[in-house]
């Protein structure tokens, strides 16, 4: 090979590995401007609901315990308004193989690199998707490869990544540790190159499609529980994946009155590629950091389109605080005696404060939990946390500020999901479409598309447009 | 010594400060992008030698050998004295004092 293997070099024959690597041709979907045909993409490159249940139940994931937080709720209701308070339900992910409901994604990923005759699989994640896939190669007899962003520059890593390679070794796989920095990207590709090896990307048609039978699962066991759909249901939002499959089951259900609301801890003026910040956060998904830039670009992921879309299913975005998070974790075990990971817990915070507003007849369900573990638990991220100079304590977890302290809440009734306002994150979508195309003027079609893509309406799109100063031909 | 076969972690520079990608914020553009991964060592070698090892998948990879038969020391770290409180709180709220329903 005398490839340029600079980092320009790589990166300008981004779109040729990447080809090679997901077996997608996504030229086939693409319009003139910025649309591009979603649903053709999710039909003809997914798999269908049926040939999913059957994928990944031949691999032991999905059909996870639905369980009711009795003492939770009770507990939400001491401080909810008279009537009010609903009963919260979690989706037991964490009793996937791998441990958390990264496993459907991978299922699907690992179960399409074997079909299409891949000798192995890459990921790069430092989440519970690495573990996932690695799960799944083992199962298939396929080899790994894990690329994670593991350590600053002194060689310290977050305990909680560390679990995760950890977990990925004991799969058999092989582990590449990077420290921070966006051109993990470039050593992944460098890798999809040296061995030819599929891309088991978070965000292709069939690692979200995967995440479409836990929506469906969950609209079935609460029909079958409470004789009806949820009224809400939490996700956990970080890349957008989690939120849009699990939108897309419960639509495939019938489940269509139900909020889906997504959940973000909130890290607001951390740097998520700063050598520097990344220990002082203790959360490394889940988080503002991926979920709001996710969602105002989906296609900055490692595939030409993503099909993690959330803005096109999110009817409400809430952040809550590393504190509460940490608290409510806690909180689980101590009165449900339920001891998972507090990454997934992040909806079950905002679900505790949303179900205050919600009747006390009405059901709210948490729909994912992740495993716990060495490194991979609160008083090791906490204890990591004080070590890095990050102040502890009791208080009101409104005066949380990431990178310098975690307030736990000196009383649950400090809760508080705290809104965040989709419009702005809309708009913020429509000028970073037009940014990254750059255009000048857009067709009638791209704002058709730009309207379904935000969940919005041709109006709003409009009115956006129109004070960018972009012309509509 | 450390002999041919045995398994180890080897650590290389990816980038150098300069050969950075242009987005990345100053600090971490101060530093190279580096890189650790474990094999089985093809020959013998000593600590801080230039390496080749075979990964888990079979690749060869070249590096300095830095450690033997690499351990996870990562654990359920330091008490936190806070984390007791909560429990004890939670329960007094629910199933304790006189506002108990």
């Amino acid at each position: 090979m005398n490839n340029n293997m600079s980092y320009e070099g790589v990166m300008a024959r981004r779109n040729e590995i990447m080809k090679k690597a997901v077996g997608i041709d996504y030229d086939r979907f693409e319009f003139e401007g910025i649309a591009f045909d979603y649903e053709t993409m999710m039909r003809e490159t997914g798999y269908t609901l049926e040939e999913m249940q059957q994928i990944q139940g031949s691999t032991g994931v999905g059909n996870t315990p639905i369980l009711e937080l009795k003492n939770l709720t009770t507990l939400t209701r001491k401080f909810s308004p008279k009537g009010k308070g609903a009963r919260i339900f979690i989706k037991d992910e964490a009793a996937n193989p791998s441990g958390s409901f990264k496993a459907r994604r991978a299922a699907n990923a690992v179960y399409h690199a074997k079909k299409l005759g891949y000798e192995g699989v890459i990921a790069a994640t430092s989440g519970n998707y690495g573990a996932a896939v690695a799960s799944q190669a083992a199962i298939h007899g396929l080899k790994c490869i894990i690329v994670q962003e593991c350590y600053d520059s002194k060689g310290l890593g977050q305990p909680e990544i560390i679990e995760k390679a950890r977990k990925c070794e004991a799969y058999g796989a092989e582990v590449v540790q990077l420290t921070v920095g966006p051109e993990l990207f470039y050593t992944f590709l460098k890798l999809l190159e040296e061995t030819g090896y599929f891309n088991a990307s978070l965000y292709t048609p069939f690692g979200i499609a995967g995440v479409e039978t836990l929506g469906y699962e969950l609209a079935i066991q609460m029909r079958e529980r409470v004789g009806k759909d949820p009224d809400v249901v939490v996700c956990t939002n970080a890349g957008g994946g989690n939120l849009t499959g699990t939108a897309r089951g419960l639509r495939k259900a019938g489940a269509e009155n139900t909020i889906v609301v997504g959940a973000s801890v909130n890290l607001k003026g951390l740097h998520m590629a700063s050598d520097t910040q990344f220990n002082k956060k203790s959360f490394t998904t889940g988080h503002t950091g991926f979920g709001i830039p996710f969602a105002t670009w989906p296609d900055r992921s490692d595939v030409p389109r993503s099909a993690a879309r959330s803005l096109r299913y999110m009817d409400r975005y809430v952040t809550v605080r590393q504190g509460e998070v940490f608290y409510m974790t806690e909180a689980l075990a101590q009165l449900e005696g339920i001891e998972r990971g507090p990454a997934g817990n992040t909806s079950l915070a905002a679900a505790f404060s949303l179900a205050q507003e919600m009747d006390k007849d009405q059901i709210i369900v948490v729909q994912e939990t992740e495993y716990t573990g060495a490194g991979k638990h609160i008083q090791p991220q906490l204890s990591f946390a004080r070590q890095n100079g990050i102040e502890i304590r009791f208080g009101d977890p409104k005066d949380e500020v990431p990178g310098q302290n975690i307030i736990l809440p000196e009383s649950p009734k400090l809760i508080k999901a705290v809104d965040l306002d989709l419009e702005k994150i809309r708009k913020s979508y429509i000028k970073n479409a037009i940014e990254y195309n750059e255009l000048e003027s857009i067709s009638s079609s791209d704002l058709e598309f730009l309207a379904e893509d935000t969940n919005s309406s041709l109006d709003f799109v409009k009115k956006v447009i129109e004070e960018l100063g972009v012309d509509i031909v | 010594m450390i002999k041919k076969g045995e398994w180890v972690l080897i650590h290389n520079i990816v980038l150098k400060p300069e050969e950075r990608a242009p987005q990345v914020p100053e600090d971490t553009k101060k530093v190279p992008l580096e890189m650790w991964v474990k094999g089985f060592l093809l020959e013998d070698a000593q600590i801080g030698d230039e390496v080749v090892v075979q990964t888990m998948t079979g690749r060869r990879v070249k590096g300095e050998l830095v450690e033997v038969n690499p351990a996870f020391n990562h654990s359920f770290g330091e008490c936190v004295p806070e984390l007791l409180q909560i429990g004890l709180q939670l329960r007094e709220i629910l199933f304790g004092g006189e506002d108990h329903e």
